[in-house]
Order: C-alpha cells, then structure tokens, then sequence
C-alpha cells in the first residue's frame, strides 16, 4: 500500500530525478545515464513491476565485490548519510530562511547586498571547491574542526556532530544562495501586498504585521524550494562524502561504480531514489498542510 | 447627512507629494486643498496617474519608500497627521482612518481565516480573544454576511468576491472610524454585486456617520455616491464642487472631456463617434508649468501656457481652475462626430457565424460544471453581438469555444456555412485567419521581447503569408489603420500606455483581415478617454472592413454603444437576445431588467434598483426550472422552479426566455415603484 503511494506521488511531483540527484552542473548525458540507471525512462508500469519485485523479497542482491549481501552493506551507510544530511539541514534551513528574510526586510541597504552577493556567489562555488575551502580554514588553518568526517568508533553523539559540522557547512554553502534568494523573494513579496498594507492600516505594529501577516506567506515557496533541494543535498554526497573520507551512501555508490559492482551499484541508486522521492512527497504534504489554498481546493 | 457646522472630519491644505526617482523629486500631487464634512461623502475623480490614490496613502501615512510630503497640511479631525511618529500613527490608523481598496482578494490575507483577521481590528483596540470573536461575529453581521459564524472560519479563497470586499469594509468600519477611505472598491465587482456594496456603503454611512473619501474613475457611481466631488489632473485639483453641479454643468475643459468620453445616455455607434481627450497625461518627468491642462486643452490660449490659472469661484463651492471656464462646455470635439459611412447590415442573406446548441461541461473537482447549455446564435458581417451577464454567465466560455481554443462538449460552429473543427490545432490556415480576438490586458498577447515592428511583421507573416518588401507597406498600413505613429514601431510593447499596447493587439489581430474578431473586455483595463478612442477606432475599422465582432464587455454603456445585438447569458443560457435598443428600452427579461438597474449612471435617477437576491448559484447545480427563479424578482409561482421556460421569439428579433408573456412584462416593467422591491426565496450560501 505504501510503496503504491511513495510511487505514484514519484510520478506525480514534478522534476527530473536524474536531474535532481546529480545537481545543476552535471551534463545533460549523465543525466540521461542516471535517469536510465534508475529505469525512470521506462513506462510506468515496467517501473512499478521491477521496483515492487526487488521490494518485495526484500533482497537487492548479492554485493559483487564484496560477497556479502548489499543491504549488509548500505545500510550503515545510508544512516552515516542521513546524520550528515541531517547535519546539513539543520544548519541550512534556519540559517538561510533568517538571512533571506532579513535581507528583504533591509531591501536595498548594504546587508541587503551583501546576502544576496553572497548567497549568489556560494551557488556558483562547485561544492569540492568551497569543501577544500573549508578544510584549509578551519581545519588546517584554525585547527577548530576535524577534517575528516568520520568520528572514533566510540564517539559520544556530540562528538559525532562536531566531526559532521564541516562537512555539513560545505553542503550549507552551495544551498545557502537558493533559500535564501526564495526566502527574500517571497518575504519582499508578501511585504508588498495588498495584505500587509491591510494589516499595517488595521494599526498594528510593524513586529507583528510580521509575524503574523508576512512571514505565514512568505515562507510557502520557500518550503517548496527546500523540498526540491532535497534531492540535490542527497546528490551532494557524493563528492562531499568522498573529499571528508566519510563512509556514506554517496561513498558507496562511488566506489562500487568504481570497482564496476552493478548489483552494489544499482541498490543504491535506487535507495538513494526512495530516500529522495519521500523528502520530496513529505515536503510536499507540508506544503499543502500550511496553504489553506491546497488544503481546501474544491471544498466551497 | 452632512454637517458643515462642526469641524471638518479631513482637511487637506496645499498637499505636495513627491516621489524620488532615478535620484530627484517628481511631483505626484500639487498644492490639492479639499475638505470633507462630518458624514459627507466627497468623491474625487480622474484618470490613472492624477494622483488619487497618492492623496489617499498620504492621509494614511502608507506612502511608498521613495514617496515624500514635501509641503502643505493634512488635518484629521482637526489634528496635523503630517509627519506623526510610528506610535501616532498607529494610533490614528486604529482609531480614526480606515482604507479600502479595489481588489478585496488581495486586501485580504490568504493564510489567515476570516474570523481571525477581522478579530484583529479589535484585539488592536485592546479587546480579550473571546470579546474580540464576540464582535467580530456582530461586525460581519452588520454587513449583511448570512451565517458569519461559518464565514468566521473560512479562508478568503472560499468567499466571493462581494462577500470578500463586505468582510473588507466589516474591518474597515469595525473601529467606527471618523474617515473612511474608499479606492474604487467595486470596480473589480460585477454590476449587480457592486450596486450590492454601493447599497451596503450608502446604509452602514448613515448609520455610522462616518465621512468618506471615495475615489473612484467611474463617474456614475460617483453620481449615485456623492455630495461634492473634486476632479484630479496631473495632482492638481482642477474643479471641485457638488456632484449636481459639476456633472451636469462642468466648468472645467477636463471634466467636459472626461464626460463626454463616456459611453452614456444611450449613445449608439450609429449615431456617432465618441469624443477623446487629445494626447496623453503628461509624464512622471515633465516639469508642468501654468495649466497642467494646456497641451491637451482645446480652449487653450497663450496665457493657458505662461502663468497657472487661479482657482475662480464659480457658486459658493463650485470651483474651477480654468481663465476659461465660463466656455468650459464649449470645448471643441476632438474627433468629428460623423461616421465614415452608416453600417447597413443586411440579414437576409446567410450569417456569417453561425453557432449551433452550443454546449460545455467541464470536470472540475469531481463535479460537472455546466459552463454552457445549448446557446445559439448568428452574426452577420459588418455586425457587433455584445455578449453580457455576470461573471459565471458563459460568455467568456462562449466566446473562447467559438475561437476553438476549446472542445465544446456539445454543438457546433459554423463559419461561412462551413462546419470548424472544434479546436484550433485542427482549424485551417484561414480559419485561423478569419477568427481573431483582442483581450482585455494585450500583454498576453503581445511578446514583450520583440519591436512593435516585428510583432506585427510576424502577424503578417503568419496570418496574411506577407513577407520581405510587401509586408513592409502593409504594415505601415495596418500601423495607420490603427492610428499608430510609425515612432513606436521601434519599441517594445512594455514602453508603450495601455492604449498604444492595445492599438498593436488590434493591428495584430487584423494583420490577416479577420472577419470576426472577438473582443474580451478590450477596454476594461483602460482609463475612459482612452478607452472612447479605442471604442472609435474598432468602429472605424468595422465600417472600413465589414468585420463582425463578438464583444463581451461587463460595462453595459460601452455594450450598448458598439453592439447591434446583444446576448443575455445567465448561468451559460441564453436569457434574452435581441437588437440592441429593443433589449435595452424592453421589455426586457426579469434578468436584463436586473442587470439594468444596477447600473450607476451618471445622469442619475432613471430606473428603480432591483435587488437580486443572494449570488449567482453554482453552476455545478443549476436551479431546476428557470435557472433564474432563485433570485428572480417576478417569479410568478411554482411553474418558474419547476419547467425551464422555453427560447421563443417575442418581438422581430426579439427572442427571451421567461414564462411571463411578453405583454405581461412590458405592463409590470411600466410601473416603476413595484420593481424596486427585494425578492427572491433563497439564499444560496456563498
Ligand atoms: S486654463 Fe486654458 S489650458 Fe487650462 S483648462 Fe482652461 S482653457 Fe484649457
Ligand atoms: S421564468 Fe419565472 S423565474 Fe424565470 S425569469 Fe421568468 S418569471 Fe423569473
């Protein structure tokens, strides 16, 4: 029951996996590549038949390289990639949401300026770049932070984020730009609107014309974006997980493609798949949740 | 209503507002003094960019951040507001002003439910949650809202656009302000909601005795609303007096040019051409000298252009800003008033579009929506069909079927007494080119990266098959036909005005010599002046090039002034159709004497408002019967909710749907006083 819902709200929520996973500067033919990998190319119901078969037994295989079951394998992997993700978001969502807002509120001043400049500048910085980056600063430079990403086997969960924040600030900076250029968009919006001019003339003050009035609608297409930038997180693994040598989905996937482990190869793309299609199917549920809009479509 | 004796509730002395751009001052409004009496209403009139809204924003304190006071006075209740600190001005926004304005969707916050929103005014006012609730529920109900306690807990999105603007002014009039400010707040209204609202204003005033600043393009409703009105050019204050006097005696060029753009008093392309205002309202940037009004004025002398004439006191408060305004009304026509050649439209011979039971349901949330119940018509060359009805009536539906823009579900439509197939990709070349339209806002059809010259050159191309040399001579052609000058062929539709974006969506359309061309609402979106010389201009072309049009238009003075014939739709039938002066003399439908009535007209008076009960049902569940009986006001008893009343012809021409013969209607629509009562036995939830 579940696995028809997770698939068909993955046919329905719009973009390109392929697309999404590799991020924007992947070329149109590795797209394509993944996207034939991912069997996303095939008619739907080939798709369902194959993915329901696999899902079903439970078993995505024997791990050519390594003679051991693949779920044996990725599975550990899949929860290192999901902490550091974990990590990333955390420090990614409130960090832009506040800048962009902030942003908006101080249009045209110099602050104004200096987030967009920013913000813009990070997007363009490829992810292994701003990660080396990071690496000299804090790591070799400052000796703040560790600069691998792989606490001690025993490390107490504090000391596992600590060796995580690095990592994740390199995931933050390629993400900071677009939510926070959605967050700024949305808030100078809803500033403008017939609303807010509403709500300013009802007297109340400027706090919480704010909270109230602008914030609820300005942050709706943030959502949204957030959602679509899931998926991109997850792809940024990969190059993440391997410069900070950290025992990842995203690893794993590059090793087997590495050592030509199909059958490796393949579970993960296709877990990875899953993971992205639930971030992307909860967000949207979010999304949906806070606009009345959706929510009440119909009913009138 | 008004009293003169106490001290005035708005005091306006001399206002300047500024706005900055590209680093310097210009000047939006210049030196406007006006006052308004406790519970007067006072209307202040113009075209777009005279600086009515600004005046507005300023007594609120809600300029824009570029936007200054730089001089003069602005007195609330006798106190300065000018320049009030934050908290100040909080308070006055609280306790004494309260805006409203044209898009209620808008004014209202969509994630916020109705009772929430309207309960802040009161929590402002320190009010405890309960209490709040408690008067929110008695603010709604004063506005008339059937059952607020549910319209308390919806989202704006669920509420029409009638109930949206009554929860609108329900806040605006909560904290029994002294002023209330009204921006055309019904012009994005149907007719009959907006008489519904006027209706609301007119009662909640008298009862509150609030003074009101109603600003507004329309000059009928300023006619229905007002005691005194000013007239706005070029922020400058060029008459002003009671509303009698100044509509029926202008003393001003403008406000003689103004009225006489309109389309009024049953005035029929026939019997003439509608006169414009010459050249445009001057731009942002242009320094005004002496009077504002001297580059397009007609009266204009050499002391018009040196020194700025006085404000001379006509009666005891009529005014006017003119050296000449004793010839005011002697103004010259800009346009001559004779038509090239009168319109003979010869119906013996076969129709030119022939529309066959046409018919569209559409799916929508599960639900059958019946957009269009077997609606036939025919439309002979060189003729105008106006298609009128509120908003949900079909007309649009109609209009886009007849384009191909959709399947219908049903019916056919016939061209030349050739079948069209039902949708455009599957229509010829020349189909294409024989059916065009013009819409209401033409940058939807206009591509905003392209010149003017190569929009059009590219309609030719592929309307007409004109390319290289020739095209060239036809599209100056077609840019002179228009009255486009050849300077803005080399622009980009986004430099142009409203009207000049709409002179090349028309030139387009008529690239390939259409012979129908349906018309969206083609002038609603522009200012009247503008708005009388692209009316002028679809005639001149109609009378040139024998093309029909189908002309749907919410405005019933500009339907009737350019349609032969005219179609009544309601809920997607057709109510009545007949030629243009017979529907609207009638009898008429109990429908079209609706629709009728709640128009404002700038002559006053005329007909008795009737009002129609409730809104437009849903057309997902259409009344049985006659679609109408819900909120007719003639309902003669059980056959109306029972039998739908037969399309039969009453009259040459002539055809209506009702089950009350057509003599019967013409002796009942003979005495006024019984119309004006309120009928109808439903209340259909919004
Ligand atoms: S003062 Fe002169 S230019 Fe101005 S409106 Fe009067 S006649 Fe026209
Ligand atoms: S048929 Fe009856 S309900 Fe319908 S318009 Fe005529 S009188 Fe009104």
């Amino acid at each position: 029951m579940l696995s028809v819902l997770v698939f068909a709200a993955s046919q329905l929520l719009p973009g390109d996996i392929g697309r999404n996973v590799l991020g924007p500067f992947a070329s149109p033919n590795d797209v394509k590549a993944l996207d034939h990998q991912l069997g996303v190319d095939r008619p739907i119901y080939v798709q369902y038949g194959a993915w329901i078969g696999k899902l079903a037994h439970g078993n995505l295989g024997m791990s050519l390289e390594y003679k051991v079951p693949v779920a044996s394998l990725l599975g550990p992997s899949l929860v290192n990639s999901l902490k550091l993700a974990a990590v990333a978001f955390v420090l990614v969502v409130p960090l832009s949401i506040v800048g962009g807002v902030f942003a908006a509120l101080r249009r045209g001043h110099w602050l104004d300026r200096l987030i967009t400049l920013t913000g813009l500048s990070l997007t363009a910085v490829p992810e292994f770049i701003s990660a080396i980056v990071l690496i000299l600063i804090f790591g070799l430079l400052l000796n703040w932070l560790p600069v691998t990403a792989a606490s001690p086997a025993d490390a107490d969960a504090v000391t596992q984020i600590r060796y995580l924040i690095l990592p994740g600030l390199a995931l933050v900076m390629v993400l900071f730009g677009y939510i926070a250029r959605m967050a700024r968009a949305g808030t100078i919006e809803a500033l403008e609107s017939d609303y807010t001019r509403t709500a300013f003339l009802k007297g109340l003050d400027t706090a919480t014309v704010i909270r109230r009035h602008v914030l609820r609608n300005s942050l709706l297409p943030t959502i949204a974006v957030i959602a679509t930038q899931m998926g991109y997180l997850i792809g940024g693994l990969v190059v993440i997980e391997k410069l900070f040598n950290y025992n990842g989905i995203g690893q794993r996937i590059y090793t087997a493609a590495l050592n030509k482990d199909f059958t490796m190869l393949q579970s993960g793309v296709l877990v990875v798949g899953i993971v992205y299609l639930t971030a992307t199917l909860l967000a949207d549920i979010l999304y949906s949740l806070l606009n009345p809009r959706i929510r009440y479509a119909g009913v009138e | 209503m008004t009293d003169r004796g106490a001290a005035p509730t708005l005091e306006l002395k001399d206002l300047e507002v500024v706005y900055r751009v590209r680093g310097r001052d210009r000047q939006v409004v210049r030196g406007v003094s006006f006052t308004i009496a406790a519970g007067e209403t006072y209307g202040l009139v113009g075209e777009s960019g005279c600086g009515k809204s600004t005046t507005a924003l300023a007594v609120v304190g809600y300029l824009a951040s570029n936007g200054r006071i730089r001089g003069g006075s602005i007195c609330v209740a006798g106190r300065d507001v000018v320049g009030l600190s934050n908290r100040a001005l909080r308070h006055l926004r609280t306790n004494d002003v309260s805006m409203v304005y044209q898009n209620p969707a808008e004014a209202l916050n969509p994630s916020i439910r109705i009772g929430e929103q309207v309960a802040e005014v009161f929590r402002v006012r320190g009010a405890g949650r309960e209490e709040a609730l408690e008067r929110t529920l008695q603010a709604l109900a004063k506005v008339q809202i059937a059952d607020p306690g549910s319209v308390m807990a919806r989202y704006p999105h669920q509420l029409s656009g009638g109930m949206q603007q009554r929860v609108v002014i329900a806040m605006a009039l909560a904290n029994d302000p002294g002023l209330l400010i009204l921006d055309e707040p019904t012009t994005s209204l149907d007719a009959t909601v907006e008489a519904e609202v006027l209706d609301l204003i007119q009662h909640l005033q008298a009862e509150f005795r609030t003074s009101v600043l109603f600003i507004t393009h329309n000059l009928g409703v300023i006619a229905k609303m007002c005691e005194r009105v000013g007239v706005l050019y070029a922020g400058r204050l060029v008459e002003e007096g009671p509303v009698s006097e100044v509509l029926k005696g202008p003393r001003h060029p403008y406000t003689v040019g103004l009225l006489r753009c309109v389309p009024r008093g049953g005035a029929r392309k026939d019997r003439g051409r509608l006169d414009t205002i010459p050249g445009f309202l001057p731009s942002i940037d242009e320094e005004l000298r002496a009077c504002v009004f001297a580059p397009r004025c007609g009266l204009a002398q050499d002391i018009c252009r040196a020194t700025e004439p006085p404000l001379y006191q006509i009666t005891e408060d009529h005014s006017s800003r003119c050296y000449f305004h004793e010839r005011a009304q002697d103004l010259p026509r800009t346009t001559p008033p004779e038509l090239g050649q009168p319109i003979l439209v010869d119906r013996s011979k076969a129709p030119l579009l022939a529309v066959k039971e046409l018919t569209k349901t559409f799916e929508q949330n599960g639900r059958r929506i019946h957009a269009l119940e077997a609606v036939s018509a025919a439309l002979w060359p060189g003729e105008t069909l106006g298609l009128v009805g509120e908003s949900g009536s079909g007309k649009t539906t109609f209009a886009r079927a007849v384009l191909g823009l959709f399947a219908p579900t049903g019916g056919t439509v016939e061209l030349d007494a050739h079948v069209l197939p039902p949708t455009l990709s599957r229509r010829t070349q020349a189909d294409v080119r024989e059916l065009q339209i013009v819409f209401q806002n033409p940058d939807s059809a206009l591509n905003r990266r392209h010149a003017v010259r190569s929009i059009l050159r590219r309609s030719l191309k592929k309307l007409a098959g004109i390319s290289g040399a020739p095209a060239e001579e036809r599209l100056l052609m077609l840019a002179g036909s228009v009255r486009l000058a050849e300077r803005y062929l080399t622009v980009r539709p986004n430099q142009l005005s409203g009207g000049l974006k709409q002179r090349v969506a028309i030139a387009r359309a008529f690239a390939g010599e259409p012979r129908l061309v349906v018309c969206d609402e083609p002038t609603s979106a522009l200012d009247v002046s503008v708005q009388a010389a692209i009316l002028n201009l679809l005639v001149d072309l109609q009378v040139q090039r024998w093309v029909a049009y189908l002309f749907i238009s919410h405005d019933l003075g500009v339907v009737r002034y350019i349609s032969d014939r005219i179609a009544v739709l309601y809920l997607g039938r057709l109510m009545e159709m007949g030629p243009a002066e017979v529907v609207f003399d009638g009898p008429h439908h109990p429908y079209t004497e609706a629709l009728l009535s709640a128009v404002p007209t700038i002559d006053g008076g005329g007909r008795a408002r009737i009002k129609l009960a409730g809104e437009i049902p849903s057309a997902a569940a259409p009344p049985t019967g006659c679609v109408f009986h819900t909120r007719c006001h003639r309902r003669i008893g059980a056959i109306c909710d029972e039998k739908e009343p037969p399309l039969v012809e009453v009259g040459p021409g002539h055809l209506m749907r009702c089950h009350i013969p057509i003599e019967e209607l013409r002796r009942l629509q003979a005495q006024p006083q019984e119309a004006a009562q309120v009928a109808g036995t439903k209340q259909p939830a919004a």
